[in-house]
């Protein structure tokens, strides 16, 4: 068996393959993928130990540019596929590259029971709020109004909202990224390889060509610091240029609402500190969108269950084969048979 | 123009009852309402009647509804037997006893009885509101509707009620245990051992469970009414000899059992473990059931969320290294259709198995048919050739599932698997095979990083290497994009897509020079009348072309294809040396269409779809007409 010898540490270039990436000029995802490639160098993974799994869509090329393993399958299944070679091979290092699309769409029912199940999956849904590779229909994030070659008059069905979805699916690892922020994006894909468990993490993805700023409302250079909140567990909800807006829950009314401190009497007591392991609160942070308040980006919500559903299921396969393995001889002759001379 | 099975208009030899000192063969039909337990009625005297020695077939028919409202005709379940002396190929073209424990068991089925046959009801059973509900203007008992046949009545639930009340359970519960009181009467007609029945009785209820022990006690006074009371002459207990068959251990199998076994077999000789994904269809469930119970043997059994993904988490699982399986019916293999176009353009091995069923749409779900052909074979986007094998009986089952598994793997491809619902419910006795008879098929995975691409391949087989992730040096991306010849990256160049569409057909068709030549289940190489048939029709087409020769001297034979592409390569010319071609099968013409465009054959087709299994005496009877001698 001839093995390559790798290097010990191996650096971003050593998870690129050798493909031409081949997404528009400018697309967020040439800024994804880079991030991918330095994150998992950076976290010690080995290529060999890797598994990108896609569905359909501009997303869903990412695995032709990853030097790991990888397979680009068909339109909203990657999660079902991807379930297939955890139950196959827990020890694998598996991720899921999708779109809203493919992710939300069409595969709606599979990424459901991923998270349900709680499978050890890194699902990577690019949040782009079209549909590009098909020509720039809405998506079923697309905002209400949205102009499309099949709404040439606006949408008019209500978005879905993907960390809401996710969280209602019962993903235990929920968290938000945006395309351009490396650093960020580093985290939380460190984070979501090391929960075990389904791990959620939608990245806002700028489509320059069918949906260009979109998401200006909290990523442009002069709003993005006073619209965008990044979370981190035991710290108060601050934000703004200044760091003095805040999160602060009414009880009055059970909503958060957003507060500067040093206004109307309030104190950095009143902000709310960021408990990623309380579901609640999630469901308050993943419903806060632009414009009336900051979104919310970082590890929303991490409360890891007891195991993923792949161990369980080898938890159970490992004490049937206690007894024994299995005779095949054995197995056909139990029961009631006779034997003719 | 093709031949119609008319159930209605096949008579058989009708009149007078056989007599007992010829009988080779008797066909018995319990019937009953969906919960009066006629299915554990039918298969716990199958087993006595195997332990017995006899030959047997059956035939379980119920209905798709769980427990239809009591009394109804549509929430008959009905169980046939058909056991003899001599080998037993059907469950039989029409029952001589029927057992009917209710007037809506009666008025399904006793138009099937052979006429003097010897009808058993409930007496219990016919209050004149059942009678009414069952359809039946009249009592049938007094209008002389069952006049051609005997008439033997007892009141079964009293008897049972009588012999049950006592251990203390309800009157429910002690009416239920009827099928075991019919069960011990049909035991003592037949002379069967009922130790069998006993010990599951004690399995299932353990020994000291009231219910249990008054299901027991009401088997033993069914069999005890037999011998006390002075029953008609005709209906003195039969011994049936035992059949004289290959020496060996045998059991009952039913064509779901074998097939997962033999799947587990496959698995085993190619040195695979598993992961079967299914999502619950009738009447495949029973795959899932019997695997979820084989984890000591590397299964792994996943319940997906839906038929789509359970086929791409087998999938999922044939590209991570382990061999994936889905097993499901009609309408799942449709939602599958794109799934299995991944797996063959990315050329993963993935055993598909249809259990097929009435169709189209929901159709017939716990009838049979053989209607899936088309979409097995052809059924996808693009040009998508797969393997496809049929089963011919449940215990052909075991060495199909194997075929399958030594095909996909050689070949890198996903294989149709054809069943069908009479098979998977049915059960047969079935000479135990031994795993030292099977030559090993390992599968090796492609570990050399020299030179490597994903879609290098075998240049005899034709096969890619299979390459799991978790081996270093070999990492590599596949998907549905057509692929480059040379390295397997994604090309759109139109030569090359030629190319990689024809390899893909070469590799299948070439599968033709790795299966056997197609031979003659009975009769002569040449001839006036070819019958072919495939699947499950194997039994009642075996049995018309043996009768029709032996007993009528017509130069008939019998041609049964189990692999159904590629067809075997000798199959065309052994068609034409024949002067008249019939395909028998249940379903439109799908056989005989794809014969005809193959092979170009003038054939004619003996089809039906009733749901229910071809008979031996519609056979017969097209035969006869094909070779003009009716």
């Amino acid at each position: 068996m001839n093995v390559t010898v790798q290097p010990d540490k191996l650096t971003a270039k050593d998870f690129a393959s050798d493909q031409e990436v081949r997404w528009c000029p400018g697309c967020g995802d040439y800024a994804i993928l880079k991030a991918m490639h330095k994150s998992l160098a950076d976290m010690g993974a080995r290529p060999e130990n890797t598994v990108f799994i896609s569905g359909i869509g501009c997303s869903s090329r990412f695995p032709y540019y990853m030097a790991t393993y990888g397979f680009h399958t068909i339109h909203g299944r990657a999660p079902a596929i991807a379930t297939g070679v955890k139950l196959a091979r827990p020890e694998l290092d598996v991720w899921v590259v999708t779109g809203d699309g493919d992710a939300l769409s069409i595969g709606g029912n599979h990424l459901f029971h991923a998270l349900r199940r709680n499978v050890d999956l890194n699902i990577l849904l690019f949040n782009n709020e079209i549909y590009g590779l098909t020509k720039g229909q809405y998506s079923p994030t697309s905002r209400v109004g949205q102009r499309s070659p099949s709404t040439p008059m606006g949408s008019v069905d209500s978005p879905a909202e993907a960390c809401t979805y996710a969280l209602g699916c019962g993903a235990r690892f929920i968290a938000r990224g945006i395309d351009v922020q490396a650093k960020e994006l580093d985290v939380l894909f460190r984070r979501a390889r090391e929960h075990k468990g389904a791990s959620f993490v939608e990245i806002i993805q700028n489509c320059i060509v069918y949906n260009d700023a979109v998401f200006e409302s909290f990523t442009a250079k002069d709003v993005a610091a006073d619209m965008q909140l990044h979370v981190k567990h035991g710290q108060p909800m601050l934000y703004g240029k200044d760091r003095n807006k805040g999160l602060r829950f009414n009880p009055q009314t059970f909503k958060i609402e957003t507060v500067v401190v040093g206004e109307n009497g309030v104190t950095e007591k009143d902000i709310l500190v960021h408990d990623e392991t309380n579901r609640v609160l999630a469901s308050l942070l993943v419903a806060l969108r632009p414009p009336n308040a900051p979104e919310v980006l970082g590890v929303i919500y991490c409360d890891p269950a007891a195991q993923s559903y792949e161990v369980a299921v080898k938890a159970q396969e490992a004490q049937a084969k206690a007894k024994g393995p299995g005779d095949l001889d054995k197995l056909m002759r139990a029961g009631n048979t006779w034997s003719v001379t | 123009m093709n031949l119609q099975a008319d159930a209605s208009r096949n008579g058989g030899p009708a009149g007078a009852p056989v007599s007992k000192s010829d009988l080779d063969s008797i066909v018995v039909r319990f019937a009953g309402d969906s919960g009066d337990g006629v299915q554990m009625l039918g298969s716990q005297f199958s087993q006595e009647t195997a332990l017995a020695g006899n030959s047997l077939a059956t035939f379980p028919d119920f209905p798709a509804e769980i427990r239809a409202p009591t009394g109804t005709t549509y929430g008959v379940s009905a169980f046939q037997i058909n056991f003899g002396s001599r080998v037993v190929k059907t469950a039989g073209d029409q029952p001589d006893v029927l057992v009917a424990l209710n007037p809506a068991a009666l008025m399904v089925n006793y138009k099937g009885l052979r006429k003097g046959g010897l009808v058993i009801l409930d007496q219990g059973a016919f209050k004149e509101k059942d009678i009414k509900r069952a359809g039946f203007t009249v009592d049938p008992r007094t209008d002389g509707t069952l006049k051609e046949f005997r008439v033997l009545e007892i009141d079964i639930s009293a008897q049972t009620l009588e012999v049950a009340k006592p251990f203390g359970v309800t009157q429910k519960e002690a009416l239920r245990a009827k099928n075991l009181w019919t069960l011990g009467l049909v035991s003592w007609m037949y002379d069967r051992e009922m130790n069998s029945t006993m010990e599951y009785l004690t399995r299932k209820f353990g020994a000291d469970d009231a219910v249990g022990k008054a299901n027991v006690a009401a088997l033993k006074a069914g069999h005890a009414y037999g011998e006390t009371h002075e029953l008609s002459g005709d209906v003195a207990p039969i011994t049936m000899p035992s059949v004289k068959v290959e020496p060996g251990v045998y059991r009952l199998v039913s064509g779901a059992e074998a097939l997962s076994w033999g799947l587990a077999a496959g698995a085993q000789l190619a040195g695979l473990e598993t992961v079967l994904a299914s999502y619950p269809i009738t009447p495949s469930s029973p795959i899932l059931h019997i695997l979820a119970k084989l984890k000591q043997f590397g299964i792994t059994t996943f319940q997906a969320e839906d038929e789509i993904a359970a086929c791409c988490a087998a999938i999922g699982a044939s590209y991570a290294g382990k061999l994936g399986i889905t097993a499901s019916s009609g309408p799942g293999i449709a939602l599958k259709t794109e799934a299995i176009g991944l797996a063959i353009s990315t050329e993963l091995p993935l055993i598909i198995v249809d259990t097929q069923r009435g169709g189209p749409s929901t159709g017939l779900p716990t009838k049979t048919e053989q209607s899936d052909l088309f979409i097995a074979v052809w059924g996808r986007n693009g040009d998508a050739p797969i393997p496809v094998i049929a089963s011919k009986s449940p215990g052909d089952c075991f060495e199909v599932a194997i075929e399958a598994v030594r095909l996909a793997t050689k070949y890198m491809t996903p294989v149709m698997l054809l069943s069908d619902g009479y098979i998977a419910n049915a059960a047969e006795p079935w000479l135990i095979p031994s795993m030292k008879d099977y030559k090993p098929f390992p599968v090796k995975f492609h570990e050399d990083v020299e030179g490597f691409h994903p879609f290098k391949r075998d240049p005899h087989t034709l096969a890619r290497v299979w390459a799991k992730p978790g081996t270093p040096g070999l990492m590599h991306r596949i998907g549905g994009i057509e692929k480059d010849y040379n390295s397997g990256n994604i090309s759109y160049d139109p030569a090359n897509h030629q190319k990689m569409t024809d390899t893909r057909a070469a590799k299948i068709d070439n599968i033709a020079n790795d299966i056997p030549e197609q031979d003659v289940a009975v009769g002569d190489t040449k001839g006036k009348l070819a019958v072919v048939g495939w699947g499950s029709t194997f039994g009642p087409i075996n049995r018309a072309v043996h009768n029709m020769r032996e007993k009528e001297g017509l130069d008939v034979s019998h041609i049964h294809i189990r692999h159904i592409w590629p067809l075997p390569r000798n199959l065309g010319q052994l068609l034409k040396s024949y002067e008249k071609v019939l395909v028998a099968e249940m379903n439109n013409g799908q056989m005989l269409t794809f014969l005809k465009s193959q092979f170009l054959v003038d054939a004619k087709g003996l089809l039906k779809v009733s749901g229910q299994p071809l008979k031996i005496e519609e056979v017969s009877s097209a035969i006869r007409s094909m070779l003009g001698s009716n």
